[in-house]
């Protein structure tokens, strides 16, 4: 059925009202030879043709499918249950769109809820809202929370240069207008120092220090003081997390934190060529009116029965306009019920297994690197699932030889920081079995002694 | 709809009391609100306000509103106690829910309460 809301009569009647004799005289000031352009295209192709030219162009990607991968620096690979995929599909789900009509969306919010009170436990914060687009973008609404919580009258953001350089970048995109500035993350030679260089910074003007856990070097810090250092002069500390992580690692909630976000990916969503993926944002219930995106909350419905809601949308800019603390009210929903299913599917032991498992394999093969003649783990810090390697030789040219026996190499640690050359950042997950990590080590031997 | 006598009012719908310096939200808005679930003072202590200048910030389950200054003034208190209980100005518009207390007010071309009460039955109809 097509759907063309004017009937002839109505057309004629508008064309009418304007002065015009034809709709064709609505497009006279374009030359007649540019509308309808003759597009110099390959004969038409059956649907059997089509789609395989099209598999054609696909199988010219290399893949995680077909590859060793030990590629992490923000997307990390996963085992995802096939259920997730199932439960996703669903017809009641297969939207990325927010409800607004609880009368006829009584799932839709509970998945989303769920999702919510999920992501609470994982960062031990009190309140999360309904998602935002990707981690980068969560970091930046956490900035907002802090201007709009201040008033715009602290002007001065402290990132710490571990913060992921993408989430950094956007951060600078978001912000660009406010008035603030961004310190902290200048280029310089101890760029890779930790937390307690960026403490320094802390004054009466910061309403944001921004840091990352894991960092994006891997590495492992207690925030505790650092978050006690921020509060001292009356500012907020957002950390930026990898969830899986948590599983095993003490809650940025339990550091004191006052905003967690991080990038949902590693959560059930693919890699898939670096998205659509998955921000989530939890806070304090103190700053829950200055938290942009929807809320889902529980409620009792008129017959007394349990049941949920979009909640505090006054505070959102479709009704409190330009003090609204962000102009994003929508949110990831069809990625955020996949991690809450996937959640679900894994349960606390489930997923505090996979926690372990990349603990442990990265750690294993961290130890196994370190032996290599010429190459050593940079720094002793603790990690969890991703390490920096100091290498012989740049980390191009290794990743090319890699290649050559179907590895994905490491991150490029240069490319974001020129001062740290030769460095390479690895992530090992539960997808990689032991032999792949002896292949990768003996490989990474051979790159030496060529 | 209570309007007290003693009270001057604003076409945006805030009161002032010339005696002890008060202002707040009149019982006609937060009935046109309905329920006030957060409210944010915009001023501080020590600061000049304007006539117009938007004092505070209120949300209630379906909309956002701003309440102005009725006077020039300096602001010499405000009402913490809006943060953790914004329904006090559901309950108490003219009572525990004033919002700031200025030093200096002048009354002079507000509206009385006649005439108040007057202006917000011209809107009902």
């Amino acid at each position: 059925m097509t759907y063309i809301p004017h009937s002839p009569n109505e057309r004629d009647a508008m064309l009418e009202t304007i002065g015009v004799k034809k709709l064709d005289d609505l497009f006279k000031d374009i030359p007649a030879r540019h509308r309808f352009p003759d597009l110099n295209l390959p004969p038409t192709l059956s649907e059997m043709e089509a789609a395989a030219e099209l598999a054609g162009y696909a199988e010219a990607n290399e893949t995680t499918q077909t590859m060793v991968s030990f590629l992490g620096a923000g997307a990390y690979r996963h085992y995802i249950p096939s259920a997730v995929d199932h439960i996703l599909s669903r017809g009641e789900f297969y939207t990325a769109y927010t409800p607004y009509q609880p009368e006829i969306s009584q799932g839709t919010l509970q998945s989303i809820f769920e999702y919510q009170s999920l992501m609470t436990l994982i960062t031990g914060m009190e309140v999360s809202n309904a998602s935002h687009y990707d981690g980068a973008t969560a970091v930046a609404e956490a900035v907002n929370l802090a201007y709009a919580q201040f008033r715009g009258k602290r002007t001065k953001v402290i990132v710490s240069p571990s913060v992921h350089p993408q989430y950094r970048e956007t951060l600078r995109t978001y912000t660009q207008g406010m008035g603030l500035s961004l310190v902290g993350d200048d280029a310089r030679d101890d760029i890779d120092s930790g937390p307690k260089e960026i403490e320094t910074l802390i004054d009466e003007n910061t309403a944001l220090v921004v840091v990352q856990y894991p960092d994006f070097f891997g590495r492992i810090f207690d925030y505790t003081e650092l978050a006690a250092k921020v509060h001292q002069t009356g500012g907020l500390i957002c950390v930026a997390v990898n969830p899986t992580a948590l599983a095993i690692l003490k809650t940025p909630g339990e550091m004191g934190a006052d905003i967690v976000v991080g990038e949902g990916q590693p959560l059930g969503i693919p890699l898939s060529f670096g998205g659509p993926y998955l921000g989530f944002f939890t806070t304090l219930k103190k700053y829950i009116h200055k938290m942009a995106g929807r809320l889902v909350g529980e409620t009792v419905d008129n017959r007394g029965q349990r049941s949920y809601v979009l909640t505090l949308t006054a505070r959102e800019q479709h009704i409190k306009r330009d003090r609204a603390t962000s102009n994003i009210c929508t949110n990831q929903g069809l990625l955020a019920l996949a991690s809450a299913v996937y959640l679900s599917l894994l349960g606390q032991k489930g997923f505090k297994q996979v926690a372990e498992l990349c603990y442990n394999k990265a750690h294993y093969a961290a130890e196994q690197i370190n032996k290599i003649e010429g190459y050593s783990v940079c720094f002793d810090t603790p990690f969890f699932h991703e390490f920096s390697v100091c290498c012989p030789r740049p980390v191009s040219e290794i990743n090319e030889h890699l290649l050559e026996h179907g590895i994905m190499g490491g991150y490029e640690v240069g490319k974001d920081y020129p001062s740290l050359k030769d460095r390479m950042l690895i992530a090992v997950t539960e997808m990689n079995s032991k032999e792949e990590i002896d292949l990768l080590v003996d490989v990474l031997k051979e790159v030496n002694h060529e | 709809m209570n309007i007290p006598g003693n009270l001057k009012y604003t076409e945006s719908d805030e009161w002032f009391d010339p005696s002890s310096g008060k202002m707040g939200l009149t019982d006609y808005a937060q009935e046109q609100l309905s329920d006030i679930v957060f409210a944010e003072i915009l001023v501080s202590e020590g600061d000049s306000i304007t006539k117009g200048q938007a004092m505070a910030s209120v949300e209630s389950v379906k909309a956002a509103a701003e309440t102005y200054s009725a006077v020039d003034g300096n602001v010499v208190e405000i009402n913490e106690e809006l943060v953790d209980s914004p329904e006090l100005l559901n309950s108490d518009p003219f009572g525990a829910g004033w919002m700031v207390k200025i030093e200096g007010g002048d009354s002079t071309g507000l509206m009385d309460a006649s005439a108040y009460e007057k202006y917000c039955q011209e809107r009902s109809q």
